[in-house]
Formats: structure tokens, sequence, C-alpha cells
């Protein structure tokens, strides 16, 4: 075996420019795959980080009627919607693709809150727990945040983000500014952020209205004060934290499965988990469909490579003729020939396709300069190009291989 | 006896194009013979050479090779009978290039699945034997014309084999490198080995102790004194 190694290595040494010229159809094919499949899954990556967010991995479970969230500001909620309690967060916690959860209210704000002349004409207010914000992944920017006693004595407290900040104070410190919320006076505490910067990223209108947050603003009180506001049997949703991206989906269909487990009769309002891993991979799907052709061309290049491959064997299986016959004359078996010529063409398609992942890598990375997709370079791919570039070295080598190993060693021996 | 020989006939082609090569050789050989077998090219003594070393079968007849006939066996079944038991060794040497002399000694032994310590062992005995113990690591083309045939035939016989088969063994070689072979070829015989050799040279073929004389394919013998 070793022994087949070494002479395969002769082989391609010995006849180097010969070698190249065979392993550059190898080449060019792993290298297109290479380059298109790191730009698709780069966009793919690209698409789920835009969507999903980088890293919080949340997932909000709320009431739907049909397509549309459910606000009780504008609709009945039926009958058979329970309000949800705390005791319902041990059964969602115990999920396993669950880490944590938090229950919270929620409304559309237009026209509801004001500092002074300054209102929201967009945006939403929500009542929550003492876990949303870490649920959320929330951090504070100023200020300070809720406090155990915040929720124990209904302090009329209030935390905004950086929309309802600009939109109200225009840039002013907002701290201990006293804002107004259904007439109710509310004193703001502390401004909060998401805990990660992430911008997505824009590279064309589309992806504008695709993932930029339209939300306008959240304004978060403790949610003892809501009754004080709002009705006392407004329903809640859930914010639910994955332990992974890929299992939010996961997360939200079974926390959802819990939530609507407490409805009480059936109807066209359920609970349903607003989940943008699934809207990403919609969008991944289109753009597959189209790179996938790609691969295909690409891998007409690499049949073409490997039918070089074969023709080159069969011309050095020709050339080598003599020295087939003098193995075969010193006791070698059609199986260590044939085995020979087989390692030959499977190395040297293997260091084509090595090569090609290199070229391949570096094509990734020029398209990405241009154009500006990012591109994952996955290693599994790698590997398995590599592999497959030894398998078409096997395929296209048999032929040859086999016809080295029908030599008759008198016709070898005697053509010097 | 280690080579009998029975009504060998051997013909190439089919139907019209018929070509028969050897008619009718009968031949024995004993245990530590040394044989050389003379006759014009074109004569049939290659073909009788290659049916000897299991290279091609016969069209019919029997041939005994160590007690057994394997005259029709395998492909897989010859090929172990040419690494195990028989040496070649060819007029043009057939030495690959890119291998050290002990690694084409070596060769034979490979095919054998004899292990890589004892392979490297055995090739330099078989290079000592022949003269070559100072040109163990050296390559082909650092060699003279004798010295590469003296690794040939190192080759041929670090396998130990019951024959030695040489087709013109010196036929590629100056008259004093051709000396050197044929005195290794007698140092071979005095030690108990068999050796079968083409050659149309008479002064090499005297030294055999028996020659064989073979026109259009039929065998003769002539004793010799």
């Amino acid at each position: 075996m070793l022994e087949n190694f070494r002479e395969a290595f002769d082989g391609i040494w010995s006849h180097k420019l010969r070698s190249a010229l065979t392993m550059l159809g190898i080449i060019i094919g792993i290298a297109s795959i290479i380059a298109i499949s790191s730009t698709i899954m780069g966009t793919n990556e690209q698409i789920k980080q835009n969507l999903v967010g980088a890293g919080n991995n949340t997932v909000e479970v709320a009431l739907y009627q049909g397509d549309y969230v459910l606000d009780p500001t504008y609709q009945q909620v039926p009958e058979y919607v329970r309000p949800l309690t705390e005791d319902i967060l041990p059964d969602i916690t115990k999920i396993k693709e669950v880490q944590d959860a938090s229950l919270f209210y929620r409304r559309d704000a237009y026209g509801m809150i004001w500092y002074g002349s300054e209102g929201l004409n967009q945006g939403s207010i929500y009542g929550v727990d003492e876990h949303f914000l870490s649920v959320s992944g929330y951090v504070i920017r100023c200020g300070r945040s809720f406090l155990p006693e915040d929720f124990k004595t209904f302090k009329k407290v209030a935390l905004i983000d950086r929309t309802v900040s600009e939109t109200l104070f225009m840039g002013a410190n907002p701290i201990n500014k006293t804002i107004e919320i259904s007439s109710e006076p509310y004193v703001v505490v502390g401004e909060f952020t998401q805990n990660t910067a992430f911008t997505p990223t824009i590279t064309s209108i589309n992806d504008y209205f695709t993932y930029t947050d339209h939300s306008g603003g959240k304004v978060l009180i403790p949610a003892t004060t809501w009754p004080t506001l709002f009705a006392y049997d407004q329903p809640s949703s859930v914010m639910v934290r994955a332990g992974s991206t890929d299992e939010m989906t996961e997360a939200g269909k079974q926390t959802a499965a819990v939530l609507n487990g407490t409805l009480t009769g059936s109807g066209d309002v359920t609970y349903k988990s607003k989940d943008l891993l699934e809207q990403a991979k919609k969008l991944q799907e289109l753009s597959n469909a189209t790179n996938r052709q790609l691969i295909w061309i690409a891998s007409i290049s690499l049949l073409v490579g490997g039918i070089g491959v074969m023709n080159i064997m069969l011309v050095s299986v020709t050339e080598r003729t003599p020295e087939i016959g003098l193995k075969k004359a010193l006791g070698a078996r059609k199986r260590k020939i044939s085995a020979q010529f087989l390692t030959e063409a499977g190395v040297l398609t293997c260091i084509g396709g090595m090569l090609g992942v290199l070229v391949g890598i570096g094509l990734a990375y020029m398209v990405s300069r241009v154009s500006g997709v990012p591109i994952f370079i996955s290693w599994y791919i790698v590997a398995a190009t590599v592999v497959f570039s030894f398998v078409v070295g096997l395929f296209f080598g048999a032929v040859p291989a086999v016809q080295a190993a029908r030599l008759n060693p008198i016709d070898a021996l005697r053509r010097e | 006896m280690i080579i009998q020989l029975d009504h060998i006939e051997k013909t190439y082609g089919s139907g019209a194009n018929k070509v028969p090569v050897l008619h009718d050789v009968n031949m024995q050989v004993e245990e530590g013979e040394y044989i050389a077998i003379m006759g014009p090219s074109g004569s049939g003594k290659s073909t009788l050479m290659n049916i000897l070393g299991y290279l091609d079968t016969p069209t019919s007849g029997t041939y005994l090779f160590d007690g057994q006939d394997n005259a029709r066996t395998g492909d897989a079944r010859m090929a172990r009978i040419r690494n195990q038991k028989i040496g070649f060794v060819f007029q043009s040497f057939h030495l690959m290039q890119r291998r050290r002399a002990w690694e084409n000694v070596a060769l034979p032994l490979m095919y054998g699945n004899v292990r890589r310590s004892e392979r490297k062992r055995r090739a330099e005995e078989a290079l000592c034997q022949v003269g070559l113990e100072d040109r163990i690591s050296f390559y082909p083309n650092q060699l003279s014309g004798g010295q590469c045939q003296r690794v040939a035939i190192a080759r041929a016989i670090c396998t130990r084999p019951k024959l030695l088969l040489a087709d013109e063994p010196t036929g590629a070689l100056d008259s004093k490198a051709g000396q050197q072979i044929m005195d290794i070829f007698d140092e071979l015989h005095a030690q108990g080995m068999t050796i079968v050799m083409i050659t149309h040279e008479h002064a090499v073929a005297e030294r055999a102790k028996r020659i064989l004389y073979i026109y259009d394919g039929w065998l003769r013998e002539e004793e010799r004194v």
C-alpha cells in the first residue's frame, strides 16, 4: 500500500507539467464548487443573521388571529383564551430547547405615550416581568433597570429604547423625566438596548424592508402596573430564549403547543411563534435554487477533468508497459498492478482537489471583496469535495487500471 | 526432475493464420543442472523460455514443474509460481530507474509479502552474492551495464527460486562484463542452482553443462562431453 503511494507520487513528480495540466480540470471543477458553495452558504448565513439577529436566539410566542398578531386594543379576545399566569413558566422551561422564558403584555402604543407635546405615533408598550430583559437579551444603556420593589410596590416607572428616547426627548437625557402613558405619569428610569450590537447587512432596498426593525420603539413598564392602564384579563405573550439559533424553531413550536394547551376552545385565534428562522429558510431556498444550477455546471467541468485524468492514465499505461511486464514477470498479481494505477489516478485527483479547494477559497474571497457578499467556508464541504475528487480519480482511473492489469507480460516485456 | 516437458506444442493465431512455433518438444531438466538453449532468432527459443517461466501456456502437451502439472493454471497461480519458484534474468536488465539497487532486488519479495525489514536484509544478501556489496544504494544509472545485470541476477535469486531462467543475459554486455556474469552463473551452479539459459553465443553456451538446440520449433539435444 505504502509502495503504491510512493510509486504514485513518483509517477506524478516525474511528469510535473503533464500532471499539472491533467489536474487543471479537477482544480477548476473543485475550485468553482468551493467558490459557489462558500458564496451560497455565506449568503444564507447572512440572511439568517439578518433576520434572527446575532446570537440572542429569542423567539416570541403570541396570540395570532390568522397570520397577524392579535392586538387587544383593536381586536376582541375570544372567550376560550384564558389569561396566562406565572404558573405556566415551569412547563415552558421544561422544554429541552428552551433556556429561559418570560411572560409579557403588549399593545400598540399609538397615541398613548406623551412627553409634553411630543407623542409616539408608532411603537409598542410592554408590560414585563423581572426576567424579560435578560430573556430578550436587553441591557441597560444608561440609568437603572427595574428593581424587585418596582414590581412589588406597583411603581410607575418605565424603560425606553433609543427610538423612543429620540422621538420624545430629541436627544436630551430621558432619565427621571416623567412621561404620560394613557394619562398616567410614569418616570423613565433607564434606557435599554440590545446586548449585541447587531446591524443587519443591507445591500439592497429589498434587504432594507426585510431586515430593518420597523417596530418604532419600545416602552417597558412593570407588568404589575399593567392592569391600572388596561384590562385585568389581557392575554400575555411569551418570550423564550433557545439554546442555539438552530433550536429556535423547535423552541417556538413547543412553547406554542404548551400555550395552546391552555385554550378552552378552538377558533382562528391561537398561539404561534414568530419564527424568524423559518422565514430565513424560505429566503435561503430562493437564493439556493439559482445557485444550485451553478453547482451542476461546475460538476461538468469536474467530469471533463475526470476524462482528462483517464486519458493521461491510458497514456501512462502504454508508456510503462515494459515496467508492468517486468512486475508481472516477477510475480505481481493483476490486483497489484491495477491498485497501483488506481492509486496514482486517485492521488492525482486528490492533489488536484486540494489545490482546487485553495483556489476556490481564494476565488470566494475575491468574489466577496468585489460584490460584498459574505462567504462561509464549510470544512464539511471542503472535506467532501476532496474525497469526491479522489473518487473521481478512482472512477476514471478504473479503465486504465484494468487495461494495465490485463497486459500480457510477454508482450509487455518485448516492447522496449 | 525439476522440469519435464512432454509433447509440448505451441501455436499462435487461429484458423488460416495459425502459426506453429513449437513442435512436439520433449525435455527434461534435473535439479541442479546448467543448460543452455541455442537457436537462431525466430526458432521458438523465447517461446519455450516463456512456457518454462510460466509467462505463457502451451497449446498442448504437459509441463511438469517441480513435480506439479500447472501448465494451464490460473493467472494468479502462475504469478505465484513466477514469484516464488522462478528467477528471471533478461537481456536488457529491466531495472526500475527510480529505485535503488536494493529496492530493485527487493521487488519480487514485496510481491511475495515478505516483511519490510526482511526484504532489505535479503536484498543486501543477494547483492553481496553477486559482488555488489558496495553498490547497495546506487541507482541503476550510476551503475555499469555489467553491474546492472548483476543487480538483475540478485533480484532473480533473492527469492531463492528453484529455477533460474536467463534470456540472453550477456547480449547487451561487452565481453569482459559478460565473462563476469558467466562467472556468477558458474558459481550459482556450483551452489546447486538449476539454470536454463538462452543464448546464441557459442562461447557463452560452452559454459553450460548441456546444450540444447532449437530449429524452427524442433528441439534437438547435443550432449557435451
